[in-house]
């Protein structure tokens, strides 16, 4: 039994119809064919899942497709504007961020957020805002300079 | 919720319930969105103290400038609780409500002599938290209750405040263990008059480590310290052995009640 919602994603409104157990990450990835963001540990603790609803930082594994109605969620898509990368994707480029990928969709979210309210933060505020994001590749060094990174870029 | 008794289940912030649901622990045939109820999402000041609505995040009680103001302690405690998108989600009754052993709100909010309003279509009524948490993930709730309200007392003058937590690994982890302290100074000395320690994590429930506090009151730190290791009913887990938990008590204890005195002391 399927019910009508509207959300807007990145900017674009859509309509669908959904079951009442489906996840935001799955309307995300399956029904919306925006794979960027992941699904980790599926239970809110990873932060691969991690995307932006209505400004604030949320699991959209743990958050039920029909709590989106209505309401602007922001994806790691959103963040390239007519091909070109956002300052934090190219700063995660430049500074060797990256191995398997996995977690960059939500570390960059997340330093979005950070970056918001925050634009010259420290490198123990960097490491407070990404505590709940995981990486198993990287050791998070390169990650914390990429963010580093694109805040005294964003600052000129 | 009348209607449909036990086989629905109350959804607030969806990071406790979607957890048991999905590892079929909870199989609910209907989800009640609480989101959907008007005027449940506030934290205000009233006559007999703090009154936290159902639906107030974490998050909300965290950056609300009249808990910063009237109980810091609070915002000390919940800035640690899991990261900042469970703290967006998550509701602090929700919390209560789910009433897991490594949490960190049961605690304190015990040690604050908070109670809860519990709503249902017969009525309602006001449990403190003392008699709120029965067990493992089990609350006095009765099948139809909603909480609508955590009220918080105000805190006494002279109030001696702090809230420890230990975790085995990053910030990340739910509690091992903690303490919470909660009292107020004698007034023209130094020393304690009254206070509530609550440990939590090392039993089914929050727990008042009384011998503790009467050690305290006297004193008697390092007794106070052996006493709530004695109290404490730590289960060996993936978080520490029961015997290293013990330990942990001790320490905590003793830092707990220092940090609370040099605050109170220093103001």
């Amino acid at each position: 039994m399927k019910l009508p919602m509207r959300l807007t994603v990145n900017g674009e409104k859509y309509e669908l119809a959904v079951e009442p157990r489906r996840l935001l990450v799955d309307l995300l990835r399956d029904d919306l064919e925006m794979t960027g963001t992941k699904k980790g540990c599926d239970m809110g603790v990873c932060g691969a899942c991690t995307v932006i609803m209505d400004g604030k930082l949320v699991s959209s594994c743990l958050t039920l497709a029909l709590d989106a109605k209505d309401r602007e969620i922001m994806t790691i898509e959103g963040l390239v504007r007519d091909g070109v990368l956002h300052p934090l994707q190219r700063a995660f480029v430049e500074n060797w961020a990256i191995q398997c990928g996995f977690c960059t969709p939500g570390m960059i979210m997340t330093a979005k957020v950070l970056l918001g309210e925050n634009p010259s933060p420290t490198q123990e505020d960097v490491r407070q805002a990404l505590a709940g994001n995981l990486c198993r590749c990287t050791g998070y060094v390169k990650i914390i300079k990429a963010v580093m990174a694109a805040a005294s870029s964003t600052e000129r | 919720m009348a209607q449909y008794g036990e086989e629905a289940k109350v959804l607030a912030g969806g990071t406790a319930l979607l957890i048991m649901m999905k590892q079929r622990l909870v199989s609910p045939q209907y989800v009640i969105n609480l989101k959907s109820v008007p005027d449940l999402n506030y934290i205000e000041e009233g006559q007999n103290g703090l009154r936290i609505g159902a639906l107030a995040t974490h998050r909300l009680l965290e950056n609300s400038p009249l808990v910063r103001e009237k109980f810091p302690v609070l915002v000390e405690m919940v800035r640690d609780v899991a990261s900042p998108r469970i703290r967006n989600m998550g509701t602090v009754a929700g919390n209560l409500c789910h009433a897991e052993v490594a949490s960190d709100p049961p605690a304190l909010l015990m040690a604050l002599d908070a109670r809860v309003k519990a709503v249902s279509s017969q009525g309602e009524r006001v449990i403190p938290l003392a008699d709120f948490f029965v067990d493992y993930y089990q609350t006095s709730l009765r099948p139809g209750e909603i909480v609508t309200e955590i009220q918080v007392p105000p805190l006494p003058p002279r109030s001696v405040t702090s809230y420890l937590r230990f975790t085995f690994g990053s910030v990340m982890d739910k509690p091992a263990v903690s303490v919470a302290v909660v009292g107020s100074l004698k007034e023209g000395t130094n020393g304690l008059d009254k206070v509530k320690i609550v440990l939590g994590a090392v039993g089914p429930t929050p727990m008042r480590a009384l011998g503790a506090e009467e050690a305290l009151v006297s004193g008697d730190l390092e007794g106070a310290a052996q006493e709530a290791a004695r109290a404490a009913r730590p289960v060996s887990d993936v978080r520490g052995s029961e015997s290293y938990k013990r330990e942990i008590v001790k320490v905590l204890l003793k830092r707990a009640v220092a940090a609370a005195l040099e605050k109170a002391r220093g103001k």
